[in-house]
């Protein structure tokens, strides 16, 4: 029987299937070589790169909550030129695709970093965090402002030969208004959503669970907000939507792709099941000959509205 | 790197308190690779709640085939994982992170308090198999004589002999902290290396009292843990000097040497 075909598209990069990892939950894929043939996988987005290394925030830095849990890792990094110093020999080996997330506190960050790793060989493309503060206008979330979106945006793509993703900040009033920016910005394509921000507090000391005291919540709990998310963006742009928060098993990744996501990224359930990444391309592989079709692409925004 | 992911059938689930069990598993490529002071990451349910795994240390191997476990019940996930039957299966991950440095040492001492002393039972185990120290002595803590349970008589039977206990109240051996009980039991000819795992609170009276004779000493941390295989980051502490970047207990330790980590 012939292979079933889970080939997609985004902009000019074809990907072996739709299934990637989400950024800040599969280290630089070398953790997760005991458990996952890293080949299979459609491809890997690294953790999030920032030009200094950065220390990140003191703990208590994650806590467990109902379906999820919150995080406030602080984008604890290496810095981009140990990254490709330490972890792109190894990168370039594993046999699928490399995506280098990136985040800055200003534009200038954000352009040098692009820069940075456009001569660098074995990259496919770059996915840029604006959930970032920008320093310079205030401390506003570059992803919570329309215009700044769009600014930075374009900043990492005029200097960048690389295809752009821009992930999304699901923390603002209209997500659709952020996505359409950062396609007028030059975005190739856009993932989503970002953890949601949250807290947790110990009652007995009275004090929030998190150093932080607000985390970003990530895991199931977060799904349904996540496929309503894409599925409107889905519709409001014509780039590539990839569809992230709380895919855990074959069926999650699915309601995503019939909400219009082209492609997935599994997150928290990399640390849950570190098997989950792999598992999910071989389940979307039995759908696929099941359902007798031609490709995983038929499903893309398959969802029925009567 | 020596990991992984085993589906591991429950032989053996033993109520040694109304909170503390012990659990034994096959596990035969765990088992096998296992190091004293590593752990091993524990999904507790087949769901999604609790949704993530708990780290806890290996008790002991038996014979490259199993693995134990002893823990005690704080919550939702350990309540799951003691309700688990023999012929249930658990899925696991591990070994993961580094064990105690126990060879070629003069003189040892394991200090242990309430499921602290968990992993030391192991060490105490390889320490009497790999080499033998001329001195090695074994200090065990715990609120009362029934939390200590059959721990004591475990490390006598596997040929410790000189144990000592402490309680909270006084019910069995010494009346107060077991860390009390270091000087008293460790004569200064000695170049000791201490290995330590317990509260928060006891660690750092060892380290302080280690510090004071110059004796070397090792700590087994715990923090909060997503992934136990450093991709997470959630198990950040602090470095002894406050600064650079921070440590992860869960590739950098657990087990560390007292100097590197700051106590606070």
């Amino acid at each position: 029987m012939n292979q079933p075909d889970l080939r997609v598209t985004i902009g000019a990069l074809v990907f072996k299937n739709p299934v990637l990892t989400a950024s800040g939950t599969f280290g630089y894929a070398k953790e997760f070589a005991p458990y996952v043939n890293l080949h299979h996988l459609g491809g890997v987005v690294v953790k999030g790169i920032s030009l200094e290394p950065r220390r990140g925030n003191p703990p208590p830095r994650i806590v467990e909550t109902a379906g999820g849990m919150l995080n406030a890792i602080g984008l604890e990094n290496v810095g981009v030129d140990r990254f490709i110093a330490e972890k792109m020999d190894y990168l370039r080996g594993i046999g699928t695709r490399v995506i280098v997330n990136i985040l800055g506190d200003s534009l200038e960050e954000y352009q040098t970093l692009a820069q940075r790793l456009s001569e660098v060989e074995g990259i496919s493309a770059l996915e840029v965090n604006i959930s970032c503060p920008n320093v310079k206008k205030g401390g506003v979330a570059f992803g919570t402002d329309p215009a700044m979106a769009e600014a930075v945006t374009r900043a990492v793509c005029a200097h960048t030969a690389l295809p752009v993703i821009v992930k999304l900040s699901p923390n603002v009033t209209d997500i659709t208004a952020i996505a359409k920016a950062v396609e007028a910005g030059g975005a190739q394509a856009v993932s989503l959503i970002n953890t949601l921000l949250g807290m947790a507090i110990d009652i007995r000391s009275r004090r929030p669970r998190l150093a932080n005291i607000v985390g970003g919540l990530s895991g199931p709990a977060i799904k349904p907000i996540a496929l309503r998310m894409v599925w409107q963006v889905a519709q409001a742009v014509k780039i590539p939507v990839i569809g992230i928060g709380g895919i855990t098993t074959t069926e999650d990744a699915l309601e995503f792709l019939l909400a219009g996501a082209t492609a997935i990224e599994v997150g928290t359930a990399n640390f849950v099941n570190p098997r989950a990444s792999e598992e999910i391309v071989e389940g979307l592989g039995r759908y696929v000959t099941e359902n007798r079709l031609n490709g995983i692409s038929e499903v893309i925004g398959g969802l029925v509205l009567d | 790197m020596n990991q992984f992911e085993e589906q591991a059938e429950i032989i053996r689930q033993e109520k040694l308190t109304p909170e503390i069990f012990r659990l034994t598993v096959k596990a035969p490529e765990i088992a096998s690779h296992a190091l004293p002071g590593q752990f091993v990451m524990v999904r507790t349910a087949p769901c999604y709640d609790p949704l993530l795994r708990r780290p806890l240390s290996i008790h002991q191997t038996i014979g490259n085939q199993q693995v134990q476990l002893l823990y005690k019940v704080v919550g939702k996930g350990t309540r799951m994982l003691a309700a688990m039957r023999p012929g249930h299966t658990l899925n696991l991950t591990g070994p993961l992170g580094n064990g105690f440095a126990f060879k070629n040492r003069p003189a040892i001492c394991l200090i242990g308090g309430g499921m602290g002393i968990a992993p030391l039972y192991f060490l105490a185990r390889e320490i009497l198999r790999v080499t033998t120290p001329p001195k090695c002595v074994v200090l065990l803590g715990g609120r009362t004589a029934a939390e200590l349970g059959p721990l004591p008589r475990d490390f006598k039977d596997i040929g410790m002999t000189e144990i000592h206990s402490a309680t909270d109240d006084g019910s069995l051996g010494h009346h107060g902290f077991v860390a009390e009980l270091l000087p008293k039991h460790l004569d200064s000819g000695h170049d000791w290396t201490v290995c330590a795992c317990g509260p928060h609170p006891m660690m750092k009276a060892v380290v302080g009292q280690c510090r004071q004779q110059g004796w070397q000493c090792q700590v087994s941390l715990e923090t909060m843990m997503a992934c136990g295989i450093s991709a997470c980051l959630g198990c950040a502490i602090p470095r002894a000097d406050l600064s650079g970047p921070y440590l992860h207990v869960c590739k950098d330790g657990p087990v560390f040497n007292a100097e590197e980590v700051a106590w606070l």
